[in-house]
């Protein structure tokens, strides 16, 4: 122990004295909040570590930080040994990493948008989830044949809700008569609860059901009732076979490649990016074969249509399902109303719990 | 009434969601009743939750996992009856530390099963599941005409409030507490290889997501008797399978995080009732927790 303070002691002391490692290659350290083998979160962003290792940047990795104080320890680490580029994969890392960066001015930093600790060598990034939802919602309004799908969803944040209403205006655009109900498990990760959830919606005449958890739990319960299912975070068609009709997935190689060439290049900026169908962030599941060929096509339309930028689907007038308008007559919805949204769509079944 | 009557569905999903604290609960209840304090139910759990998974992914059978799963979660009960009934370690503490164990154990262990599916034994597992359950109703009954009716029935109760005098009575106290710990650690592995065999056919790490701590709250709420856990048991999973249904098709009347929270407060309760009424039939082993020491009697 003593050996490695000493050894990190004198990693530091060179490195400060090395000419500001001006020709030395940028290595990317990564911290996650949970381990690389949970099938979601944390697996995507192991995956982007992995091809950025494939494209000849060095990295490295800390699983299974907690977004807490510790966290400025592992960063102080990771610059000491050299990474200069420190990708803290969870939104809570921020405070942390905030006081991390401004003690490192020559390091940069890329966090979990939306940005609440601002810096100028801090970016935050995150992706609009929402608009693979609605091409998922498409899918799971044409496959219905009650015309009633489920949703299985963890906690009432922005983002999760911002998908379900995106979802249910998917399934509106093919089929008006479908109803979305929402279920609430209000835990990111309850494998058994999540089943339930979902085996409680089949039963109650739901023939589709989505999700927004940290595992295909809910998947599984839909499909062991009889029920197709849709997917979210990574593909899970392994785990579902064929009745998984595809999903959202998220895609970080691509962006963190472009994040290190952006310091390489010194183009560097600081603040939110949200990434999203354009730039592959967000991305969707492989389609299932009992999807019909048209279906398939109508998604890759309407993927096309919004990835760049031709076909906005938040379309005025909006109502929640309380009947109050939130969004009135040609007015458009953008990044920061979807931040903040905290209403249900007219249509969805289903309450925000309150906090 | 028919096979799809919503009364029906919610009392199938109920038994189902109770099972896995049932046979969680049945186990701790033998340990307590031994006078051993165990909270390491939530690791032992999780042993026993990947052990079932890695042995019938193994083996393509689902009654194989989940005997692996009796023996994994045994053996971690061991370790935990070595340290607090042999050695008499600090009983809090241990449990505890053995939680964390086991978390990290069956993390260690399960790391290149995620994601994994168990194909037919899952499905076979799954559709098998009204014999576990039942199972587990047995096992209920089991334990209660045992400790009731039997003699090492009563040498077990002896074991939590008086195992002087089964030591007076040349009985062998500490072996015999730690029989019931690793017993006791079996049926709780149980629980956890239910879930993680056929409940949710899959293994991700902490998959137990505190039932472990249910089942210990569980065996206060019945005041150590095994019927009474059935009953808590069956009314914990018609919450947890009510808190979906009443959302589905509307607002839910009663907000999901209160119910979240009922079975803890009715947990409060019970003790904040037998508080007032202490000795007589409050069912507490009254030695629970302390480390028989022969040399202090």
């Amino acid at each position: 122990m003593r050996a490695q303070i000493f050894g990190a002691a004198l990693l530091t002391l060179a490195a400060s004295l090395s000419p500001a490692g001006a020709d030395e290659p940028l290595k990317a350290g990564f911290l996650y909040v949970g381990p690389r083998a949970d099938a979601g979160w944390t697996a995507r962003h192991d995956e982007a570590r992995r091809c950025l290792e494939a494209a000849g940047i060095k990295t490295t990795f800390v699983e299974s930080v907690p977004e807490g104080p510790d966290t400025a320890r592992i960063e102080q680490d990771l610059i000491g040994q050299g990474y200069k580029a420190i990708f803290a994969t969870a939104f809570g890392y921020q405070p942390f990493t905030q006081k991390v960066a401004k003690q490192n001015p020559d390091t940069h930093f890329f966090g979990i948008a939306p940005t609440i600790a601002p810096g100028a060598n801090i970016q935050n990034v995150y992706g609009k989830l929402w608009d693979g939802r609605y091409l998922n919602g498409i899918v799971a309004g044409r496959m219905t044949k009650t015309n009633k799908i489920g949703f299985v969803a963890a906690q009432p944040i922005p983002p999760v809700i911002a998908g379900i209403n995106a979802f249910a205006l998917g399934v509106r655009s093919v089929n008006p008569k479908a109803t979305v109900s929402v279920v609430w498990t209000l835990s990111w990760f309850d494998p058994p609860a999540e089943k339930q959830a979902a085996v409680a919606l089949v039963e109650a005449g739901n023939d589709v059901i989505a999700q927004h958890q940290d595992t295909a739990s809910a998947l599984q319960g839909a499909i062991e009732k009889g029920a197709f299912a849709i997917g979210s975070e990574s593909d899970m068609s392994a785990i579902g076979g064929d009745k998984v009709l595809t999903g959202t997935v998220w895609n970080w190689c691509e962006l963190d490649k472009r994040l290190i060439k952006s310091v390489q290049d010194k183009a560097f900026r600081p603040g939110d990016y949200y990434g999203g169908l354009d730039d592959g962030v967000v991305g969707l599941a492989k389609m299932s074969p009992l999807v019909p060929t048209e279906v398939a096509k109508l998604v890759e339309e309407k993927r096309t249509a919004i990835a760049g930028g031709t076909f906005d689907y938040w379309k005025a007038p909006l109502k929640d399902n309380k009947g109050n308008v939130v969004l009135s007559e040609g007015k458009a919805l953008g990044l920061p109303d979807i931040q903040k949204m905290r209403w249900l769509l007219e249509g969805v079944s289903g309450a925000v719990p309150q906090k | 009434m028919s096979a799809s009557d919503p009364s029906l569905l919610l009392l199938g999903a109920a038994l189902v969601s109770a099972t896995p604290i049932l046979y969680a609960a049945l186990g701790e209840l033998l340990i307590e009743r031994a006078g051993v304090l165990n909270l390491g139910i939530e690791g032992t759990m999780l042993v026993g939750a990947v052990a079932a998974f890695m042995v019938a992914h193994g083996t393509g059978s689902g009654l194989a996992g989940m005997g692996c799963a009796v023996l994994a979660a045994a053996a971690f009960g061991g370790l935990f009856a070595a340290l607090v009934v042999g050695l008499r370690l600090n009983q809090v503490v241990t449990g505890l530390a053995m939680t964390i164990l086991g978390s990290g154990l069956s993390a260690f262990l399960g790391q290149s099963y995620v994601g994994l599916t168990l194909g037919e034994a899952g499905a076979a597992s799954a559709a098998a599941s009204g014999v576990y359950v039942a199972a587990a109703l047995a096992c209920a009954v089991i334990a209660a005409l045992f400790l009731r009716h039997t003699r090492p029935g009563l040498l077990l109760r002896t074991l939590g409030e008086n195992p002087a005098a089964l030591d007076a009575l040349g009985l062998p106290v500490v072996p015999l507490r730690g029989l019931y710990v690793v017993l006791g650690s079996g049926l709780i592995g149980l629980g956890g290889a239910f879930i993680s065999v056929v409940l949710t056919p899959s293994w991700i790490e902490n998959m137990t997501a505190g039932r472990g701590w249910i089942a210990l709250a569980l065996v206060i709420f019945a005041r150590w008797r095994p019927l009474w856990i059935v009953a808590g048991a069956i009314l914990f999973g018609l919450i947890d399978a009510y808190r979906f249904r009443a959302q589905v098709g509307g607002a839910s009347w009663i907000d999901p995080h209160f119910l979240n929270m009922l079975p803890y407060v009715a947990t409060l309760v019970v003790l904040g009732l037998q508080s007032r009424r202490p000795a007589q039939g409050a069912g507490t082993p009254t030695l629970l927790g302390v480390a028989y020491d022969r040399e202090r009697r």
